[in-house]
């Protein structure tokens, strides 16, 4: 039995938290309580430190006493995937390589969380290194979907999905690199999104593949979400690609409906593959926003086709260096045996890294090497450049592009495991706005008849973050998707 | 047979900026304190990222300006890949396909050889690229034989250096050694490197090979060698010398060929106490670096206006300055090198002492003389040097005001210095003509004075009068001696004028 306060919509806990009709020492207990209480089932948590937490709460508690103003989210309790830097706090990427780990400083978006007084709840699970679609790849063991524990919810940012979606954390952040916060959101029924490449700093966020990863916030709803991406978003002058523009105030626009709304709906996400329950709520999604005003206008993105594999090449390819940094010397897993530096190095890293990693680091020394990056890495930059421009003509005539946020809803756990081409298909619909590094957001929009959820994918172009947010909203408000607990949660 | 040799160069070149290239990370030599100077980015911690040092990158362009290079209007980072224990994050950034300067040349002049009769003569030797990268770390290993743990210090990764590469247009290892000193003078004029090679602020890759002459005319060349990490200008023409004896003599056994089996390109070390180089890596294995564009930084546009600016804040390079010297002050080559190559700050000290006395030949004199000799004395720098330029420069215009003879001026030189040893003062002008003053040195045009001091004189000397007049010219010294002792700052030209007419008068 969910404890009632967690269970109450983001909103109310703020306005409670205002009127100081409660405060965040008790809210911050609630949510650790429903932690204590469904965690042992569901594995989102990887780390937790109540004294720290409930310190943070108090010192919100005492600046509201003292009168001080605060932001909307201060004393809000938020969970954070195990792939973002927190001083004094562990950070593992859910991988063995860095068992015991702890950064010497916060990433940008934490230092961000901290200044707005959210309060820091726990460390979510994840795939190890972000790399997987279903949160089976963790050194800490599976992370299993609320709404059916035998079903995956997603990956790789699984733990701060289910934290969400089990009323464990009002709010989380994760990380999407192919679709790593979409697919669990949408998976879990819950709100996720991935800014605009260079949106939010990755200063801090543990590097799977750079010019690919964002991170982005989860919430029970979209006005939860424009509050979390608001309080982090912005320039940071420590991440070089990230983009000096300012910042709107998403969640003062997020229930301006957009007038005159143009929906692109792309045809090649609505092909082969895709499970009919999935599309029928999806075309009943598009269909309310018609009713909303909304214009639908089908749209091609003619190289979609080859996101998959092109994102298989560059992801790949930027993890296989990106941690090459792992190697038992300054930190992390040292293997005990070994007679030679490169023994050292080669038992580490086999001990260190799980099998997913392993395969994807070999794949991207391939594309790399001398030889084969022209027919690969090079090849892959190419496509991914005609990725964008059919989104740039795409935008040319719509607002905002609509379709599925994956093919099917959540699989068993284990169904994928021994069948990694199949599990690179799951992201096959979120992969391309990571190579085009546009925005995109899954809302809930509907259920399969066994009860699972399912998402609506909603993207824009580059840095139209507040319009996603109002299209979102506007389909919301007619909607009660978002409202729905799962059974966990009764 | 013989044979011409063939050098190319690789210089590293430490920038002398306060932090590193990606961080704000001091950049101070510092062994004693191992990793005090790192942060999460340079310790390449899980999450960091790097920044560019937008001032690194304006000292980079310098170094390739005064390399006479191109500038690229687009340049990029690559991540150069491959596991070591001084490279904390598994890569190096570093630039490949992109440098941001390209084809430039450094004009090395070669003195005339007295032993070998060579001319002077004058070598281009053009730079193929240069380009920007982060330095490793230092790798400390157990030297006491006992097997204990190696050790990183990371206090030098990521501090800037630029790579400069030479075509192979060098032809000797005096020539390489010359390329080396010509642009560690550029390099510090510009102020964009301090080009400490104790500190290891400038290192060098020598890539040596033999063309050997046929009797059919045509030319065979020996297999190339690489000796790393020279660490002195010396060490480098040792290890060039050994090179070319010890490929001459390999080829003259086995007339193995570039390209040959066992002709492979190879790598090599210098070891300094036995004078020989030692092989490090028999075969060129080709080191796959899997280089590909770091995806955490952004490409650096320049544009033309940009570059341009950057030059105009450059000063001027020694190799114009020395033509410039030699047609401006009609200073002889030798003087003008001698000068510029004691550094800019003794040249600019010369340029100072010039607009003070008006007389380039005169300046140039006493620089190369007298104040490089007092300077090494005092084991002093040219800026530490207590006589200020415009002091200098006041005391020899009163040389050619005439008002002091050269070795008056030589006098109130070495009384100023040696006031200033005594309080460390820097002398003011004033001080000349009170020395002068106080010691008698003005000269005297008081002819009236010399007259009668001459006529005094040689009333008392008819022995010496006639032992002149009889033919023994050197008579006259011990006149002039007796008039100028009487009679101080006389200009001894006069004095022996008029003692010569008032003997034939007599
Ligand atoms: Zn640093």
């Amino acid at each position: 039995m969910l404890s009632p306060i967690a269970s109450l919509p983001l909103s109310t806990l703020i306005e409670k938290l205002r009127s100081a009709e409660l405060r965040s020492v008790d809210l911050t207990t609630a949510f650790m309580d429903s932690i204590a209480d469904h965690d042992a089932k569901l594995g989102a948590f990887v780390h937790l430190d109540r004294d720290v937490a409930l310190q943070q709460a108090a010192e919100v508690d005492a600046k509201r006493d003292a009168g001080e103003s605060q932001g909307p989210l201060a004393g809000i309790p938020v969970a954070v995937k195990d792939v973002l830097c927190m001083k004094s706090q562990p950070a593992t990427c859910a991988s063995r390589m860095l068992k015991g780990f702890v950064p010497p400083y916060d990433a940008t978006v934490i230092a961000k969380l901290k200044q707005a007084g959210v309060v820091v709840i726990g460390r979510t699970n994840m795939d190890e290194f972000a790399m997987g679609s279903s949160g089976e790849n963790s050194a800490f063991g599976p992370t299993r979907n609320p709404w059916d524990t035998e079903r995956i919810p997603g990956g790789s940012s699984s733990g701060s999905a289910v934290a969400v979606a089990a009323r464990m954390a009002p709010l989380s952040l994760g990380s999407d690199t192919g679709g790593s916060i979409r697919q669990p959101a949408g998976l879990c029924g819950i709100v996720g999104m991935k800014p605009t490449y260079g949106r939010v700093s990755r200063y801090g966020l543990i590097a799977y593949a750079s010019s690919l990863d964002q991170i982005g916030p989860f919430a029970t709803d979209v006005t939860g979400a424009a509050l979390l991406l608001e309080a982090i978003a912005g320039h940071d002058p420590r991440d070089s690609t990230s983009v000096n523009k300012p910042v709107p105030a998403y969640s003062q626009s997020v229930d301006q409906p957009l007038a005159g709304l143009k929906i692109g709906v792309p045809v090649e996400h609505f092909a082969e593959g895709l499970a009919p329950d999935v599309e029928k709520a999806v075309r009943a999604a598009l269909e309310v926003y018609k009713s909303l005003g909304a214009e639908l206008k089908e749209v091609h993105l003619p190289h979609s086709k080859y996101a998959v594999a092109t994102y298989y090449l560059i992801a790949t390819s930027e993890a296989s260096s990106n941690l090459a940094r792992y190697d038992g010397v300054h930190y992390g897993h040292r293997a005990e045996k070994f007679d030679s530096l490169g023994e050292m190095y080669e038992a580490s890293r086999g001990e260190g890294f799980g099998d997913e990693v392993k395969r994807r680091i070999m794949l991207g020394v391939f594309a790399l090497s001398a030889g084969y990056a022209d027919k690969y890495y090079t090849k892959a930059l190419q496509v991914r450049r005609l990725i964008r421009s059919d989104f740039d003509a795409a935008f040319g005539e719509v607002n905002v592009i609509a379709g599925p946020v994956t093919p099917t809803a959540a699989f068993k756990l284990g169904e994928k495991t021994s069948d990694p081409l199949s599990m690179y298909l799951s992201d096959i619909y979120t992969i391309s706005a990571n190579l085009a590094g546009l925005p995109g957001m899954s809302i809930p929009c509907g259920f399969t008849a066994e009860g699972l959820p399912i998402g609506l994918q909603l993207q824009a172009a580059p840095f139209e973050e507040e319009r996603l947010f109002r299209a979102a909203r506007m389909y919301e408000r007619e909607t009660d998707w978002h409202t729905r607990l799962p059974p966990l949660a009764h | 047979m013989s044979y011409d040799v063939i050098i190319g160069l690789e210089v590293h070149v430490q920038l002398q900026t306060q932090t590193k290239i990606f961080c704000g990370c001091s950049t101070m030599f510092n062994p004693d304190h191992p990793n005090v100077q790192t942060c999460p980015v340079c310790l390449g911690l899980p999450g960091a990222l790097p920044v560019l040092n937008g001032h690194g990158f304006r000292l980079a362009v310098k170094t390739a300006l005064g390399l006479n290079c191109q500038i690229a209007p687009y340049t990029k980072w690559d991540r150069k890949q491959y596991f070591y224990p001084d490279l904390p994050k598994g890569y190096q950034i570093s630039q490949f396909d992109l440098p941001f300067s390209h084809d430039g040349h450094v004009d090395v002049e070669i003195a005339a050889d007295a032993k070998s009769g060579k001319a002077a003569s004058s070598r281009r030797v053009r730079i193929l690229r240069a380009h920007m990268e982060e330095d490793a770390g230092k790798n400390m290993h157990d030297e006491s034989g006992s097997g204990r743990d190696s050790k990183v210090d990371l206090n030098r990764a990521g501090t800037p250096l630029v790579e400069i590469v030479t075509q192979p247009d060098l032809r000797s290892s005096d020539e390489a050694r010359r390329f080396l000193e010509e642009l560690k003078l550029l390099l510090t004029y510009l102020e964009v490197s301090d080009c400490n090679m104790q500190e290891g602020s400038l290192r060098c890759d020598a890539n040596v090979n033999l063309h050997v002459h046929q009797p059919d005319g045509s030319k065979v060349a020996t297999p190339i060698v690489e000796v790393k990490n020279l660490n002195s200008f010396r060490f480098t023409e040792q290890a060039i010398e050994h090179e070319i004896a010890r490929q001459w003599k390999w080829f003259q056994e086995t007339g193995i060929k570039l390209g040959d089996k066992g002709g492979y390109k190879s790598t090599r070390g210098y070891n300094p106490d036995r004078g020989e180089t030692y092989i490090l890596r028999e075969k060129e294995e080709a080191a796959d670096y899997r280089y590909f564009p770091d995806p955490d930084l952004v490409p650096v546009l320049m544009s033309e206006s940009q570059v341009a600016e950057i030059r105009s804040e450059m000063p001027e390079a020694p190799a114009p300055r020395r033509t410039r010297f030699e047609s401006e002050y009609q200073l002889t080559g030798y003087d003008a090198a001698v000068i510029i190559d004691q550094g800019r700050e003794f040249a600019d000290y010369f340029e100072g002492v010039v607009k003070t006395c008006k007389d380039g030949k005169q300046a140039a004199n006493w620089l190369t003389q007298d104040v490089l000799r007092e300077t090494k004395q005092r084991e002093q720098s040219i800026t530490e040097f207590a006589v200020r330029p415009e002091v200098l420069g006041a005391l020899l215009d009163r040389i050619n005001q005439k008002q002091i003879t050269i070795k008056s001026a030589r006098d109130v030189f070495g009384e100023l210095l040696t006031e200033s040893d005594q309080d460390s003062a820097v002398p003011a002008i004033g001080r000349i003509d009170e020395i002068i003053a106080a010691k008698g040195l003005a000269i005297v045009e008081d002819t009236g004075a010399i007259d009668s001091a001459i006529a005094a004189v040689l009333g008392r000397n008819a022995k010496a009068i006639a032992d002149f007049k009889g033919g023994n010219e050197k008579a006259i010294g011990a006149l002039i001696g007796q008039v100028m002792k009487a009679v101080k700052g006389a200009d001894p030209q006069t004095v022996k004028e008029k003692i010569i007419t008032a003997m034939s008068q007599s």
